[in-house]
């Protein structure tokens, strides 16, 4: 968080020094404020983390836009095919997010990308049951919310 | 170039929404109608806000569309959520081809509570928790 508001101001500092106030002038303030924040790391114990965090999140937005894109071509398919294709259920996913805060952030993700929607949260915190249209394969389906819960927590921890 | 990019996402954009509308007709139960409306419209909307972005090239409405589509992303998967979960145990009927539901079993229609099928002796009991309402 710190690093976040580090870049930030690194950023207009670039932007009122350079004279330049447009938007694309803040990006290169941006990534400048970045690459100062990568050097000075290892110095600054305040900064722990921030390098890795953000090729992180791009690479997190780019997974997420794909299987955003291919969920929704497959539920798009089925909707316009006369035959239903699909195998609607309810199953019971144990959650590794802990806080209240980690919990939201997955059962929003969860429920953005086609084919799963968040139910509920079993009262203790530990499961989440989630509607998934698809249940053909039911392994593979709890892979990829496992695999898109970890990716989610990496972002947080 | 540009005109071809625009034209292709305003093009998907509306293919997306109008993937929506026919799947609110034509999808058999509540659940599986808040699949179809909420993301492939999210969807359609972030599509068409980047050809606005694309379109315009200008500060101000660039930053306008990128609000726009965070807040889209924000709140769609909580409307669908909440409007899922509230017809569900409100009593909704499932659609005939649903294959399983391990909701079911682990709910108490009379107390509201939902239990996770992990509990051993131990968290079982109820414990109070600082986020429980007073």
């Amino acid at each position: 968080m710190t690093g976040a508001i580090w870049n930030l101001l690194l950023a207009l500092a670039w932007v009122i020094l350079s004279g330049d106030f447009s938007g694309l002038n803040l990006v290169v303030g941006l990534v400048f404020g970045y690459i100062t924040l990568v050097l000075i790391e290892p110095q600054v114990d305040a900064l722990k983390g921030y390098p890795v965090r953000v090729p992180r999140i791009l690479k997190f937005l780019g997974f997420f836009i794909k299987e955003l894109v291919q969920a929704n071509l497959r539920v798009g398919f089925d909707i316009l095919t006369p035959p239903w294709h699909m195998k609607p259920g309810v199953i019971a996913m144990p959650l590794e997010a802990r806080t209240e805060l980690e919990i939201t952030m997955v059962a929003n993700l969860i429920s953005l990308t086609p084919g799963t929607l968040s139910l509920d949260v079993s009262d203790d915190r530990k499961v989440l049951y989630i509607h998934a249209m698809f249940l053909d394969d039911e392994e593979e389906l709890r892979r990829n919310l496992k695999e898109m819960e970890s990716r989610a927590l990496e972002l947080f921890r | 170039m540009i005109e071809t990019i625009k034209g292709f996402l305003i093009l998907t954009g509306a293919l997306f929404m109008l993937l929506a509308a026919l799947g609110i007709l034509r999808l058999p139960d509540l659940l599986t109608r808040m699949h179809a409306t909420t993301k492939a419209a999210a969807l359609g909307v972030i599509l068409i806000m980047l050809a606005v972005a694309v379109h315009f090239g200008d500060v101000a409405v660039v930053a306008r569309a990128f609000a726009i589509i965070v807040f889209v992303l924000m709140t769609a998967p909580v409307a669908a959520h909440v409007i899922g979960r509230a017809g569900y145990f409100v009593g909704s009927k499932l659609w005939s081809g649903t294959v399983k539901d391990e909701l079911r079993p682990n709910y108490d229609p009379l107390t509201h509570e939902l239990k996770s099928g992990l509990e051993t002796d131990a968290n079982a009991r109820h414990e109070p928790r600082d986020s429980d309402p007073q």
